[in-house]
């Protein structure tokens, strides 16, 4: 009797978890595993952050639009119209607007992310989940707003009539980056935002500062060539140029440069896996600390 | 491969750090020092031990209770089972889902509807999308807000509200269920609704913990608990013994070098002007009472401390059920109408029962200083926990107790065939 009643648990422990939990001392545990097994509270949180975000707004979803549009018709005037800006070539309203979209993404999700943790304090102290997934939700919940404002681009491409080359194949590749990239930035201010609130002050600063260093108003080619290599250490130069040149090279025939985006691609890179070890390495003082 | 155990917990250390400048710890550091006052001082020490070399394994299918005072780790202990915080020391394996119900509502957004939150809270939970959809009608039924279903929920009720975010709790179903406090939350239905779920999940074979103040309930629902003082495991047995244990050491204050009825403030804070710094229950002669049983003749004598002096002032006696029924809440002014004036410095005073009139069981111990009528200096309703043992009033052999009644009085039943007998004095 008895021997048959434990080889019933047996059965059915092979479906119980095992957990060990112990004082982790190395960064080993990234615990992306765990970050796979709650994918699903990722797709729920990126899902509450794009419904909560226009709830009760009159104009809804529009907002993600209207904020590049009004932002670009603004750009056009003062620094296209009046400031005569070079814009290689381009309609100076889809040479900003091509730009406007990675850098709203990019700034959206940055002030998000760096605060997702913050705001959810209530969550951290009370259930356990990678934390990782609160910034990445916010980051992939500015993914959606993103995909919006795309389709308002291809209306405009259309209506300048400007031709795809192949080069279109790589837009893909530059918006993973800006996402990558807000994703490393985001996590890493976001954890040490739990730590010094500093960082909510210092995020709008960062970002304006970031937009001015970045050639989303001027062209990078408005940069002195000696000091190129310095200025494509910011991956947004790399992205933005890329993501312009891939959409919009038909118009003025301009080449990706490879400079650029492998230098974007490296920085990004190491941005974040520094941000995914210092992450993991605060991670475990959060609860004590938010 | 069977599972041996449902828990394990070998030499569980965790330590926080007091003191640190972060201005995001304010809040935990204020939790940290008011305990750690509370303990008396060591000058200097700038880290504290919540948990220290903790050890214990819970069978599966086993219902443990876990008590001991505020600040013995209890919280820190579930935290660290729950992986919210890591422990500094040792390791903790777990076979089986872990879910709790300290999660009631975390997690809800005002601006979802019902069903959307439903699905995002089971899914914080660690519920699968699946699992929810299909349990979905039954968590609706039981939080019984089916026609809200598609309303945001910051238009309902708090009730419902509540009702809905434990529905999505209690079906989790994991294999172990850890239950902190529930009974703190909530009026005395959903309390009962709380504990009725418990005993289900136990019944139903699952390993529970369950965190309580409450002592009945612990040794109803767990046949072995755990208790905790200052961070480390001061027994763990049969929860009857435990609750024993607890009670005479923790809140009796075996530790605080004294034996019987006396209880010191829980949370003494120096900065306060006015403050009671004791309670004790004596006998007729004076002497602290080990044990205060029903019937008895009982004198509390409170002591407290005061500033300054306060003319035609008043102090206040209060006997708590768990639940929050004040059976006793008596004061010198205006109740008893007793003038009374603080001096600066200690002050004592004693309220005499020649019959302790309430029934076996456990209650809180309330005190207060006050300006009659006009303002509260002072005022803690949880000073603390204490027992009322079984007495015999009636010399009957059948000791009232409070699952029956709460208070004893003096009475008689009169008919032609029944002898009298008034209650007895001892």
């Amino acid at each position: 009797m008895d021997k048959t009643a434990s080889a019933k648990s047996v059965i059915q422990s092979g479906e119980i978890p095992h957990l060990v939990i112990e004082p982790t001392r190395s960064w080993a545990a990234l615990n992306l595993r765990d970050v796979w097994a709650y994918r699903e509270l990722l797709y729920f949180l990126t899902w509450r952050d794009v419904r909560v975000r226009y709830k009760q707004t009159a104009l809804g979803a529009s907002w993600a639009v209207l904020q590049p549009l009004a932002q670009m018709l603004i750009f056009t005037l003062f620094f296209g119209r009046l400031a005569k800006m070079p814009s290689d070539g381009l309609p100076y309203p889809l040479f900003a607007y091509a730009a406007l979209m990675p850098w709203t993404f990019f700034s959206n999700a940055l002030t998000t992310s760096s605060n997702s943790l913050v705001v959810s304090s209530g969550l951290i102290t009370k259930v356990y989940f990678p934390r990782l997934i609160m910034p990445a939700a916010s980051v992939l919940a500015g993914l959606v707003d993103f995909v919006c404002a795309f389709a308002l681009f291809i209306g405009l491409m259309i209506w300048y009539q400007a031709p795809l080359t192949v080069n279109v194949l790589w837009f893909p590749v530059y918006v993973a980056l800006a996402a990558m990239l807000a994703l490393g930035a985001g996590t890493w201010l976001a954890a040490m935002n739990v730590r010094f609130r500093d960082v909510r002050y210092v995020v709008p600063f960062l970002i304006q500062f970031w937009m001015f260093a970045s050639p989303v108003i001027y062209p990078m080619s408005l940069v002195p060539e000696r000091y190129r290599w310095l200025y494509a250490l910011n991956p947004l130069s790399g992205i933005i140029e890329g993501m312009r040149a891939s959409l919009l090279g038909g118009i003025n025939g301009a080449r990706i440069d490879w400079m650029s985006t492998a230098a974007a691609a490296t920085v990004t890179a190491a941005l974040l896996v520094y941000a995914a070890y210092d992450f993991r390495r605060m991670e475990r003082g959060f609860a004590d600390v938010i | 491969m069977s599972i041996p155990f449902a828990i394990r917990v070998e030499h569980l250390g965790k330590k926080y750090l007091l003191g640190a400048r972060h201005s995001g710890q304010r809040t935990l550091r204020d939790a940290l020092l008011g305990r750690f006052n509370g303990k008396g001082s060591k000058g200097g020490v700038d880290e504290l031990w919540a948990l220290q070399d903790v050890n214990f394994t819970v069978e599966p299918g086993e219902v443990v209770g876990i008590i001991g005072r505020n600040g013995a780790g209890k919280s820190t202990l579930l935290k660290v089972l729950s992986r919210i915080t890591e422990p500094t020391r040792g390791r903790v394996e777990i076979f089986g889902r872990t879910g709790s119900l300290l999660e009631v509502g975390t997690g809800f957004h005002p601006e979802l509807s019902g069903r959307e939150n439903i699905y995002l809270n089971g899914a914080i939970l660690g519920m699968r999308k699946n699992e929810i959809a299909r349990r979905f009608d039954e968590i609706v039924d039981f939080a019984g807000v089916a026609r809200f279903v598609d309303t945001p929920v910051k238009r309902y009720s708090s009730g419902m509200f509540l009702r809905l975010a434990f529905a999505v709790a209690a079906h989790l179903d994991p294999e172990i269920l850890i239950v902190d406090e529930v009974l703190a939350v909530g009026d005395a239905a959903f309390q009962q609704k709380c504990l009725n779920k418990m005993g289900d999940v136990a019944r139903a074979g699952r390993t529970v913990l369950f965190v309580s103040h409450n002592m009945p309930a612990i040794k109803h629902l767990c046949p072995r608990a755990i208790v905790l003082n200052s961070g480390c495991v001061a027994y763990d047995g049969a929860s009857h013994d435990a609750v024993k244990v607890y009670l005479s050491n923790a809140l009796g204050g075996a530790d605080r070098g004294s034996v019987g009825m006396r209880f010191e403030n829980p949370a003494p804070d120096a900065n306060r002007a006015f403050e009671v710094t004791s309670v004790e229950v004596l006998d007729r002669e004076g002497r602290l009472k080990p044990a205060l049983a029903t019937g008895e003749y009982a004198r509390f004598r409170l002591r407290w401390r005061a500033a300054e002096a306060m003319r035609h002032a008043g102090v206040e006696l209060g006997v708590y059920t768990p639940e929050g029924v004040p059976l006793i809440q008596y004061s010198t002014r205006p109740v008893a109408d007793v003038d009374l004036d603080f001096q600066p410095g200690e002050n004592s005073i004693e309220c005499e029962f020649s019959q302790f009139p309430v029934a076996a069981g456990q209650y809180y111990l309330s005190v207060g200083l006050t300006r009659p009528m006009l303002e509260w200096l002072y005022r803690e309703d949880q000073f603390a926990l204490f027992d009322v043992e079984p007495g015999d009033v009636f010399n009957s052999g059948t000791p009232v107790v409070s699952s029956r009644a709460l208070m004893v009085v003096p009475h008689r039943w009169l008919n032609q065939t029944t002898r009298h007998r008034d209650i007895k004095e001892r």
